[in-house]
């Protein structure tokens, strides 16, 4: 019975995990690259959209946790979506698998302007263990502008939650 | 007629720890007319191999390409229409007589088609046309490769009438890799990273088979510490997969209470992970010859007070699965897999058990630790999306009890083994969490000259397409997840 379980919980500890402090100077430093491309910010609330260009699922694993209760991710005013037509940030993992090269631009494109890239995982980043196959391009930042890396294989959901905030921040400006 | 009476006819090429049986063409064509499970079919640059499954017994067969060409299995065994696609496509070898000879994973986007032949052909074929559908009133509907969800990419197309699915056929290959290609020319221990890396999700399981594959083809054996390590790793991977689905399956019934608490627990499970094992998924924690980490002095603890918190938990949340019938009514008798369709893809896992199938590596053929561990290998009757989640809970508490019976008694000793720099040909197994993988190894002089490994997705796949006919459009997210094949593991 639901209402047992809600009336027991009352009184115990949150389940979500405190929010990590933010390093000053990183917001610095990443605002100060946002604002050289000279796009309008946007508000304190973000719309992610996710691609996965390639992965081998285990960063789509750890994406997937920051929606659960612990990570939350909506109470930092971030939230995924279902259409890149409502995003206003793109995650994307995965070594651009050339057989997905054409969703990833075409995701990219529908997605309205300003819009952020993060390239989340080591794959991502520069095509990690894959780099060199003839069935990747490596580097997602050969396909699309990258605005952030969240670098591990795959990277934890805190530091995930680290990067996204960052972004947030920098985003929003002081 | 037996397999073996069949095999006895081709050449035996030793393989660890069974040998393969070269066939000629007719013989390998006679294949089609014995009953057997076909469990696997690839190739390398000059044959095609198989794996198949008679009475309990695994037995490898091949066949030598002349002129490009061998005889299709698929006739007979419709799960071997994929492989044999795939194996037009990285090898180029053509499956003469298949039922379906359209390009699978090559979607004309590679510099050269057959990447993996010995002389890679010009460019790569372009994507099929999906099949025709005949009959008054039928509409389809693509998704994908995007999806709305934060999963792989693939493309499913729906032929439906009304609001019910006439067909569903599901187009993969967009996270193709090249995988396969990498592996050749390293040694064993460089290549573990890319089966690691196969399907994130089952990075321990196809990390074992691929370390059992390369320890057999070298003749050696992981010391028992290892062994016993390696099956804790997989059956807290089980177990985390597991919460991850059934949190995912009651999400997609709109029941947010189950997912929040499913999800918190699979988080338990990967922070005790992180913490015995130095890694939330344990990627690369498993290496041919034994294991690269040591379990921490605090990673029994922290894995016993994941697994208490959950056992004291788990029954309450079943009870409330069961108390909603808004929510059982969305799981019973949706997307039936019959246990007659679940025999004739030999399927694994909780998609073959909910149906009937008794299959489980750890029991059959087995392998160590798990030869002398008591386990219990749940199998329902039904075949639906409630089948299928409930095989899940009994697994959870199941691989409870294994991880139980491990960790007080993990065998002293060294984690690891070097590996000599052999000359052979090995197959592993291990029981994922999805159901059996296998990989196959040849080597020579310490360096991989050929392999593949088979994700257990490749004939659950196909059961989704026939799952899902007759059912509601608004039920596939449901059934699919149920289901939760892997894209990466087949796209290789
Ligand atoms: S970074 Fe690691 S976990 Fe993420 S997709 Fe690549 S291999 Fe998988």
């Amino acid at each position: 019975m639901v209402w047992r379980h809600v009336a027991g919980r009352l009184f115990s500890p949150p389940l979500t995990v405190a929010a990590e402090k933010l390093d000053e100077r990183e917001i610095a430093e990443l605002a100060e690259r946002l604002h050289a491309t000279a796009r309008r910010t946007l508000g304190r609330s973000l719309s992610i959209r996710q691609v996965d260009a390639g992965s081998c699922n285990g960063c789509e694993l750890e994406i997937n946790m920051l929606n659960s209760v612990v990570y939350d991710l909506e109470r930092f005013g971030l939230h995924f979506v279902a259409s890149p037509r409502h995003a206003d940030v793109m995650m994307v993992t995965g070594p651009t698998a050339r057989n997905m090269r054409e969703g990833l631009l075409r995701t990219h494109a529908a997605a309205g302007e300003p819009k952020f890239v993060v390239a989340v995982g080591d794959c991502a980043i520069d095509g990690g263990v894959f780099k060199g196959s003839y069935a990747v391009d490596g580097a997602v930042a050969n396909a699309v502008q990258v605005d952030l890396v969240i670098r591990g294989c795959p990277p934890s959901p805190a530091q995930m939650l680290v990067g996204l905030r960052l972004l947030l921040e920098a985003n929003a400006g002081p | 007629m037996s397999l073996d009476a069949l095999l006895a006819r081709g050449r035996e090429v030793a393989c660890q720890p069974w040998a393969r049986h070269v066939l000629t063409p007719d013989a390998w064509t006679e294949l089609r007319g014995v009953v057997l499970d076909l469990l696997g079919l690839w190739a390398d640059p000059h044959a095609v191999h198989a794996l198949l499954h008679q009475d309990g017994a695994y037995r490898l067969a091949s066949v030598e390409v002349r002129d490009g060409a061998f005889p299709a299995l698929s006739p007979a065994f419709p799960a071997a229409a994929w492989f044999e696609r795939m194996i037009a496509d990285l090898w180029g070898h053509r499956a003469e007589g298949g039922t379906d000879e359209r390009a699978w994973i090559d979607h004309g986007r590679w510099d050269h088609a057959a990447p993996m032949a010995a002389r890679p052909g010009g460019p790569g074929r372009p994507q099929p046309e999906f099949l025709a559908h005949e009959g008054d009133d039928i509409h389809e509907i693509p998704v994908g490769p995007v999806h709305a969800g934060i999963i792989e990419p693939g493309h499913f197309r729906f032929s439906v009438q009304g609001e019910t699915v006439v067909r569903l056929e599901i187009r993969l290959g967009y996270t193709h890799k090249g995988t396969l290609g990498l592996l050749n020319g390293k040694s064993p221990r460089a290549a573990a990273r890319f089966a690691a890396r196969l399907s994130g999700d089952t990075t321990v399981a196809h990390s074992v088979a691929f370390a059992r594959a390369a320890e057999a083809a070298c003749g050696t054996a992981a010391p028992p510490r290892a062994d016993a390590l390696r099956a804790v790793m997989t059956e807290m991977e089980r177990i985390a997969n597991h919460l991850g689905d059934c949190g995912a399956i009651a999400n997609d019934a709109a029941f947010a209470f189950l997912p929040a608490r499913f999800h918190w627990h699979r988080e338990q499970m990967l922070a005790a992970a992180q913490t015995a094992f130095g890694h939330r998924l344990m990627m690369d924690a498993v290496v041919p010859g034994g294991v690269s980490v040591d379990i921490v002095a605090a990673g029994p603890g922290a894995i016993e007070a994941a697994l208490h918190r959950l056992e004291v938990e788990l029954p309450n949340l079943l009870r409330v699965y069961e108390d909603y019938s808004s929510l059982v009514d969305r799981m019973v008798t949706t997307g039936i897999v019959s246990t007659e369709q679940a025999q004739r893809f030999a399927a694994g896992g909780y998609v073959g058990r909910a149906s009937g199938r008794d299959v489980d590596l750890r029991q059959s053929p087995g392998y160590p630790p798990y030869d002398r561990l008591e386990l219990a290998v749940p199998v329902l009757q039904e075949g639906d999306v409630d089948a299928r989640f409930r095989v899940r809970i009994a697994e959870i508490h199941a691989s409870t009890l294994l991880l139980r019976s491990l960790l007080p008694a993990l065998p002293d000793g060294p984690i690891a083994a070097s590996l000599p720099m052999a000359t052979g040909e090995g197959i592993g197994w291990a029981e994922g969490f999805r159901g059996d993988i296998w990989h196959w190894m040849r080597l020579e002089g310490g360096i991989i000259t050929a392999a593949f490994m088979r994700d257990p997705s490749w004939l659950q796949w196909p059961l989704l397409q026939a799952a899902i006919r007759g059912n509601i459009v608004a039920d596939f997210p449901l059934c699919n997840k149920s289901f939760n094949c892997s894209y990466s593991g087949v796209d290789l």
